[in-house]
């Protein structure tokens, strides 16, 4: 008999920006990422540095996504890419930041070079890229493993 | 009782003249700036009250981040009242507040002791927020810590040769999607916590959700339930435009102020905070503000307080009571009962993800859309509810864009999704 597909379930860290109070983008994306297989541990607003890189360390996520809609995305969060990519254990985490990142509208394009350069594996501007979330989910796709078990 | 405070009386002088006081969400980082802001809304065809919305550097009180930005010339989105000081914020009030235009400070802090010593040795009127509606969707302080903080600025307002007036956000918790019963329980809680600290002038308020007939059942429960447990206090009600996601067109996002100005008047509520057509898009000019504030009037002048169709308010009366009652016979104090009810779910903001909220409600927007418990977890209300299985992100998506789709429509099609009622 063949074996079953395995699909081990990814392993998401869903956070926000020190700054950032909004509270809807991130129940809706919890939502959206456990329909697509994922565990999801959803830090909640305003989240402290800090409490993202300890609960990066101690669960060892397959993905941390950065959502964030008040305009400072782009100076909080590379502060908090960088303190996230000088610990070993997280230097190969994908790490992806989507909503609006600053408050130019479209133009907060700009800032998508910069985040990359610090440490960011893709980049979402809402403002922009109205498919932003079916790129997140493309990310999430289960990619099963073959079986082994006789 | 005591006199009312000028906040009160100007409200009540209004009221009495069959005006209502309309508001805005203005905040700019200069004290000329700010200070332009006002004389433009006071100036304005409209009967008003001044707002001084604070930067979100001083809502979580990091005033050196203030003073640097102000040094700086980095903008800020609102006033820093404390960074400013007392000297800034009175070179701002100076020849602009006074009897027929007093003026209140806005904030969004769930830890605001600091800021209203400052507001208070400043001499602003009013000021307004609450230890749950503060906290809950805007921070990660623990409530406990918040009650306190409140319950000390309360205590210090108290002790004051003159008072401010204090508005509860209780009737806005999250902008939308929570249900009118628990908006209205929590605005009147959060008052009697005013009251239990010595306050003495306290409004109590309503955000519009999705549905006027509902909105309007919903100030009036409010407004009977302030009048039985809020005796001896001077108080007033006061309704916010929407606070949610915010339609994208300008007819649709004035169909949607028009229908707050509509539910005030027709729910006996004596003041309007309003939104601009711009906020959807950016932060809003003076100019646009006197605009919407203009129209708010206007709208105001001719509606007739019979006119919309309005649900019974008893269904959302008793409900809103049972929470109250459920809540205030938990603890000794109103401050405790706050904490101890959300620790055991029988206060529960749906969707909210703060650590000290139970999270086990859920609200929809139901064929008609009004909202509605789908599954109400722990907080006591009576009932057959649809449970949580059906709402998805997709589902989830449209409820949040439910007024910003229908107001938007208008432009499209001259009318709104729903004619049901």
């Amino acid at each position: 008999m063949r074996p079953l597909p395995q699909v081990r379930p990814r392993q998401v860290l869903l956070t926000t920006i020190p700054s950032d109070a909004h509270m809807w983008n991130l129940v809706f994306l919890q939502l959206l990422l456990e329909e697509k297989g994922c565990n999801v541990v959803n830090l909640g607003q305003c989240t402290p540095i800090d409490l993202v890189r300890d609960t990066a360390l101690a669960m060892r996520p397959d993905l941390i996504v950065v959502s964030t809609v008040n305009g400072h995305g782009h100076l909080d969060s590379v502060r908090l890419v960088t303190e996230l990519r000088r610990h070993p254990e997280l230097a190969d985490v994908t790490v992806v930041i989507g909503g609006k990142l600053g408050i130019s509208g479209a133009d907060n394009v700009r800032y998508a070079g910069q985040l990359i350069d610090a440490g960011f594996d893709a980049v979402f501007e809402a403002d922009t890229d109205a498919a932003a979330t079916d790129r997140l989910v493309e990310l999430v796709a289960p990619r099963p493993v073959l079986g082994t078990r006789k | 009782m005591t006199a009312p405070d000028r906040f009160q009386r100007f409200v009540e002088r209004s009221h009495d003249d069959g005006r209502l006081v309309v508001q805005p969400r203005m905040g700019f980082p200069s004290i000329d700036a700010m200070r332009a802001g006002l004389l433009a809304v006071r100036d304005s065809a409209a009967g008003t009250v001044g707002t001084i919305t604070v930067d979100s550097f001083t809502r979580v009180n990091d005033n050196d981040s203030a003073r640097r930005a102000i040094e700086t010339g980095t903008p800020l989105n609102g006033f820093p009242v404390v960074a400013h000081g007392v000297t800034g914020t009175r070179a701002v009030l100076d020849g602009v507040a006074g009897p027929d235009f007093p003026v209140q400070v806005r904030h969004g802090s769930a830890l605001p002791y600091q800021l209203i010593e400052a507001a208070l040795a400043a001499g602003v009127d009013a000021t307004e927020g609450g230890p749950v509606s503060y906290c809950l969707p805007y921070s990660r302080v623990p409530l406990r810590e918040s009650t306190d903080d409140w319950a000390r600025s309360c205590d210090l307002i108290a002790a004051h040769s003159s008072p401010l007036h204090l508005e509860t956000f209780g009737g806005c918790m999250l902008g939308q999607l929570c249900p009118p019963s628990v908006l209205v329980a929590l605005s009147v809680l959060e008052a009697m916590f005013f009251a239990e600290h010595g306050i003495s002038s306290v409004s109590v308020s309503y955000a519009q959700q999705t549905h006027l007939g509902q909105d309007i059942a919903a100030v009036r429960a409010l407004r009977r339930l302030a009048a039985e447990r809020l005796a001896g206090l001077h108080w007033h009600t006061v309704v916010y435009t929407f606070m949610g996601v915010y339609p994208r067109s300008e007819i649709g996002a004035f169909g949607l102020l028009e229908d707050s100005v509509r539910l005030a008047v027709a729910g006996g509520a004596q003041r309007l905070v309003v939104k601009t057509p711009a906020e959807a898009h950016r932060i809003p000019t003076i100019a646009e503000n006197v605009s919407a504030l203009e129209f708010a009037a206007a709208v105001a002048a001719f509606a007739e307080p019979e006119e919309p169709a309005a649900d019974e308010p008893d269904p959302i009366y008793r409900e809103a009571a049972r929470i109250i009652d459920a809540t205030v016979t938990l603890a000794p104090t109103v401050g405790a009962a706050l904490v101890a009810a959300f620790a055991k779910g029988l206060l529960d903001i749906p969707y909210c993800l703060h650590r000290d909220n139970a999270g086990l409600a859920r609200a929809g927007i139901d064929a008609t859309g009004r909202l509605c418990w789908t599954d109400p977890g722990r907080i006591p209300v009576e009932g057959r509810f649809a449970g949580r299985a059906g709402i998805g992100s997709a589902e989830l998506l449209e409820m949040l864009n439910h007024n910003r789709d229908n107001f938007d429509r208008i432009m499209l099609t001259g009318m709104r999704k729903e004619v049901s009622r």
